[in-house]
């Protein structure tokens, strides 16, 4: 079965395939995403939803900026809210010598022109975290992040790409990608598409793809492992992150806690499978302790995993090909992704569509894992364990 | 707390059998005998499972109420005991990896275990049964009432019993015996369903034993006076903050009884949790009307020295639940290169035997139409309050399957981990997709399979030695 050339073909169901496709849409490209397995089956639906630029990678804080106006109005883009919630992302210091570190990382954002980030001293943080524990010294916060909820997010930017006509080929993955005259052509076993331009958004497994566009590069498969609690009353409204051990913890509105933090599981790429490592997971659930004392009658309910793609340098690649015009690429979004699929959605349409964009996304160039790409390239900086 | 280090240093067992009901009992002494070192980790504190919960403590009066069958249970029982199983009561298994480690929890810690072959037998749940009221306070199952009956004796007053299926007989004849017999039955067997059931009465004969012990409940049942209101359908749970009436239709007409306490059944089927958790194959079979797990004629799950006994495999009742035991454990024997006992011909025959009835139960009792497909306003995940009506708009607007449908209302999400609603859920999206519950299969179920205190987690192998990187 052949299909009729379509102006891009996104591979990858995730966050970044939808908005991608969704934004390119919007510029009047045809579209078709086809995907392994079903929309947000993997990280994009299961991650922690947190929406934060705090901590983030200094390459990565003007799209992060740049996603976090889309998350502000996103129920106008995307007719449904996500979930989305404004909250303050907080995080806590448990020493002087960790407070010290979070206010040269400040006042080194402020130097480059953004003051989203801001210092908490012991009283400030205790008015945003009532129940921190003690011990805590102080924190860096931003205060207008949030967060949402992934499965719905994707799902609504699926919807919403539908309506504006792009396609979904769900449980079709691309075996081949060949370049074919002008054009692209992408085999499945559920048929061949050709397309004009093609954007691999192939997660954990857009090395395949890569390597077949002659760029191989290294997408480690992670499984950042989360838990989720029984209700519990409320006692916290922020997002809580913390300096030096890992954790990301938030309480939803329904009084469940989520908590992660990247601590990894064993993920296993070619079945689907994520497996949770419980002795690495108590790590988790003792920060938790440590931070809210309130934990300690916290009963889990589920903890899980879901497969993402990590780049050696843990920051994620967005960049044209190298090697094959009218190629995009968008993956790697190493654990902390979902905050910026609104805004690199927006980046990545406007590229396709127009051949250009203005955003800064030098930093996150494929080319920069080519042998002999030496030090060209920014070298990331404070990159985050943090899950999204 | 006790922690064990979680390596090579675990405690190792040849057989690791879950659930010590007819089954797991059953499995654990034969494998005991064939010299498998052998552990049984229950949930409960004493054996027997549900079917003979407390079949040690019962005194001779609570075993006359509780009927001939449930004596069967006590040699199981003592049969476990003499044997030189490890025997681990009130053990809640809450994960199991890949390398078959089992992680529980059992007295305030949680620990480890090594198997080389894993036995679930876990038995069956009662089949969810969502209908307008279910939810309200004193409604419950039989399966509940049942367990009432047998650990403190305690029944309710004026209860009604509504649904179908052989347990709900067996437990009216229990409550008369008790001195308590139900308010009524309300039983939903579609008239129709008698002609179908009677073309499986040929092949069923073998199991007349079986059938003479259905008729003589029923007729227990109508000695005693009870009301049975047959054929009953577009049945009602009425109440504000309670339980107050069942209303139904039947014989043409709507009728209400008045009553505080409602027992609902729709028959057992295979729980899941355990071989969903360790993606064992699935396949739904349709005279059941459940999820099995796909298993070879030795009752070997896809995974290899995974093992279901019992009526996790397909209910099947005690009896064929203990035979099922047995031949699980020669089998697991036999892979471990030991003869093989001359006995497990016999065995099988007398399986098959047993299992003669189960097409004629299995038609008669399938599930009630209205329970399969609710109404929009039916509650159906009791966890996250979520309605037939909300599953139904999730998959219009293009939710594929229960899994999109859990992240996108959080039904299944609850502390149950979808026990109580996911074979509905699975049910109501197959219909309104058009399509088999085999197609559109059911949760992925994550651990921990039980609620654990973030406390235990917290010390969990927490004497562990380095680190591993988890690449």
């Amino acid at each position: 079965m052949a299909n009729r050339t379509v102006d891009l073909l996104v591979i990858g169901g995730g966050i970044h395939g939808c908005s991608a496709a969704l934004h390119a849409a919007m510029r009047g490209l045809e579209v078709v995403v086809i995907e392994k397995d079903t929309v947000a089956r993997h990280a994009s639906g299961v991650n922690a939803g947190g929406v934060r630029r705090l901590g983030r990678d200094y390459a990565e804080v003007p799209i992060s900026q740049r996603s976090m106006e889309i998350w502000y109005r996103i129920e106008e883009l995307l007719d449904d809210d996500c979930g989305f919630q404004r909250a303050p992302q907080i995080k806590v210091a448990e020493t002087e010598a960790d407070l010290d570190r979070l206010k040269a990382r400040a006042a080194d954002l402020r130097a480059m022109g953004f003051d989203h980030e801001v210092v908490l001293d012991r009283a400030q943080m205790r008015e945003h975290l009532p129940a921190v524990s003690d011990h805590c010294v102080g924190a860096l916060a931003s205060l207008g992040d949030g967060f949402a909820l992934p499965y719905q997010t994707t799902f609504a930017f699926q919807r919403k790409a539908r309506s504006l006509g792009v396609r979904f080929e769900e449980n079709c993955r691309a075996e081949t990608v060949e370049r074919v005259g002008r054009d692209f052509k992408v085999t499945t076993e559920r048929g061949v598409f050709t397309s004009r331009k093609l954007l691999n958004c192939g997660g954990a497994w857009a090395g395949q793809i890569a390597r077949q566009l002659g760029e191989p590069v290294e997408v480690a498969a992670t499984a950042p492992m989360m838990i989720v609690t029984s209700r519990m009353p409320r006692f916290c409204t922020a997002v809580v992150g913390n300096e030096t051990r890992p954790l990301s913890f938030k309480q939803m509105q329904n009084g469940t806690v989520v908590i992660g933090g990247g601590r990894r599981g064993r993920p296993n790429p070619e079945t689907n499978v994520s497996e949770l490592i419980f002795s690495e997971l108590r790590q988790t659930a003792a920060t938790a302790m440590a931070v809210f004392p309130i934990m300690r009658g916290a009963t889990i309910v589920r903890s899980w995993a879901g497969i993402e793609g990590r780049m050696p340098d843990g920051i994620p690649v967005i960049s044209p090909s190298s090697t094959e015009e009218g190629a995009y690429h968008a993956f790697g979004f190493s654990s902390h992704g979902f905050q910026l699929g609104p805004g690199v959605g927006e980046i990545m349409g406007e590229l396709i569509a127009t051949g250009r964009t203005n955003a800064p996304i030098a930093p996150f160039s494929i080319t920069r894992f080519a042998p002999e790409a030496g030090a060209s390239g920014s070298s990331p900086t404070h990159s985050q364990g943090i899950s999204a | 707390m006790k922690t064990e280090p979680k390596t090579a240093t675990l405690p190792a067992y040849d057989v690791v059998v879950i659930g010590a009901g007819p089954a797991g009992m059953a499995c654990a002494t034969e494998a005991s005998r064939a010299g498998l070192s052998t552990l049984v980790l229950d949930e409960q504190p004493r054996p027997g499972g549900q079917i003979y919960r407390d079949i040690e403590a019962s005194d001779s009066g609570r075993r006359g109420i509780l009927g001939k069958d449930y004596e069967a249970g006590a040699h199981l029982a003592s049969g476990l005991r003499a044997s030189t199983a490890e025997y681990l009561p009130g053990a809640v298994v809450w994960n199991i990896d890949s390398e078959k480690q089992i992680d529980f929890s059992a007295g305030g810690g949680s620990r480890s275990v090594k198997a080389a072959t894993i036995v679930v037998a876990t038995g069956a749940i009662e089949r969810p049964t969502p209908m307008p009221g279910w939810t309200l306070p004193g409604v419950t199952t039989v399966g509940a009432v049942q367990i009432l009956l047998k650990t403190s004796g305690v029944v309710m007053e004026d209860l009604v019993m509504v649904g179908s299926g052989p347990l709900l007989w067996l437990a009216a004849t229990q409550l008369i015996a008790a001195r308590t017999p139900p308010k009524a039955i309300v039983e939903t067997v579609p008239a129709a369903r008698y002609r179908e059931a009677a073309k499986h009465l040929g092949k069923a004969l073998p199991g007349w034993r079986y059938l003479a012990k259905g008729f003589a409940m029923m007729r227990e049942v109508k000695r005693a006076g009870v009301p049975v209101h047959r054929d009953a359908e577009e049945i009602v749970i009425e109440g504000e903050t309670a339980a107050s009436a069942v209303s139904f239709v039947s014989g043409g007409k709507r009728q209400r009884i008045e009553t505080a306490h409602v027992a609902l059944h729709q028959g057992v089927v295979p729980n899941q949790q355990i071989t969903r958790l360790m993606n064992c194959r699935h396949r739904f079979d349709k005279s059941q009307r459940a999820f099995l797990p796909v298993l070879d004629e030795h009752f070997e799950t896809s995974v290899d020295n995974v093992f279901v006994a019992g009526d996790g495999a397909g209910i099947g009742g005690a009896k064929s639940a203990a035979m099922r035991g047995r031949l699980v454990a020669m089998r697991v024997a036999e892979k471990a290169g030991r003869p093989v006992s001359g006995e497990r011909e016999t065995l099988k025959a007398a399986l098959r035997k047993d299992a003669a009835v189960r097409p004629l139960l299995e038609t008669l009792y399938a599930p009630s139409e209205d329970t399969l497909s609710p109404a929009d306003s039916t509650l159906v995940c009791r966890c996250e309050e979520i309605t037939a009506g909300q599953i139904r708009e999730a998959v219009a607007l293009g939710a594929p399957g229960p899994n999109q449908v859990k992240s996108f209302l959080r039904a299944g999400m609850g502390p149950c981990q979808g026990r109580m609603c996911g074979l509905a859920v699975s049910e109501i999206i197959a219909a309104a997709k058009g399509e088999e519950p085999s197609s559109v299969d059911y949760y992925r179920i994550r651990p921990p399979l039980k609620p654990l205190l973030l406390s235990e987690l917290a010390d969990f192998g927490a004497e562990e030695a380095p680190r591993q990187a988890a690449e």
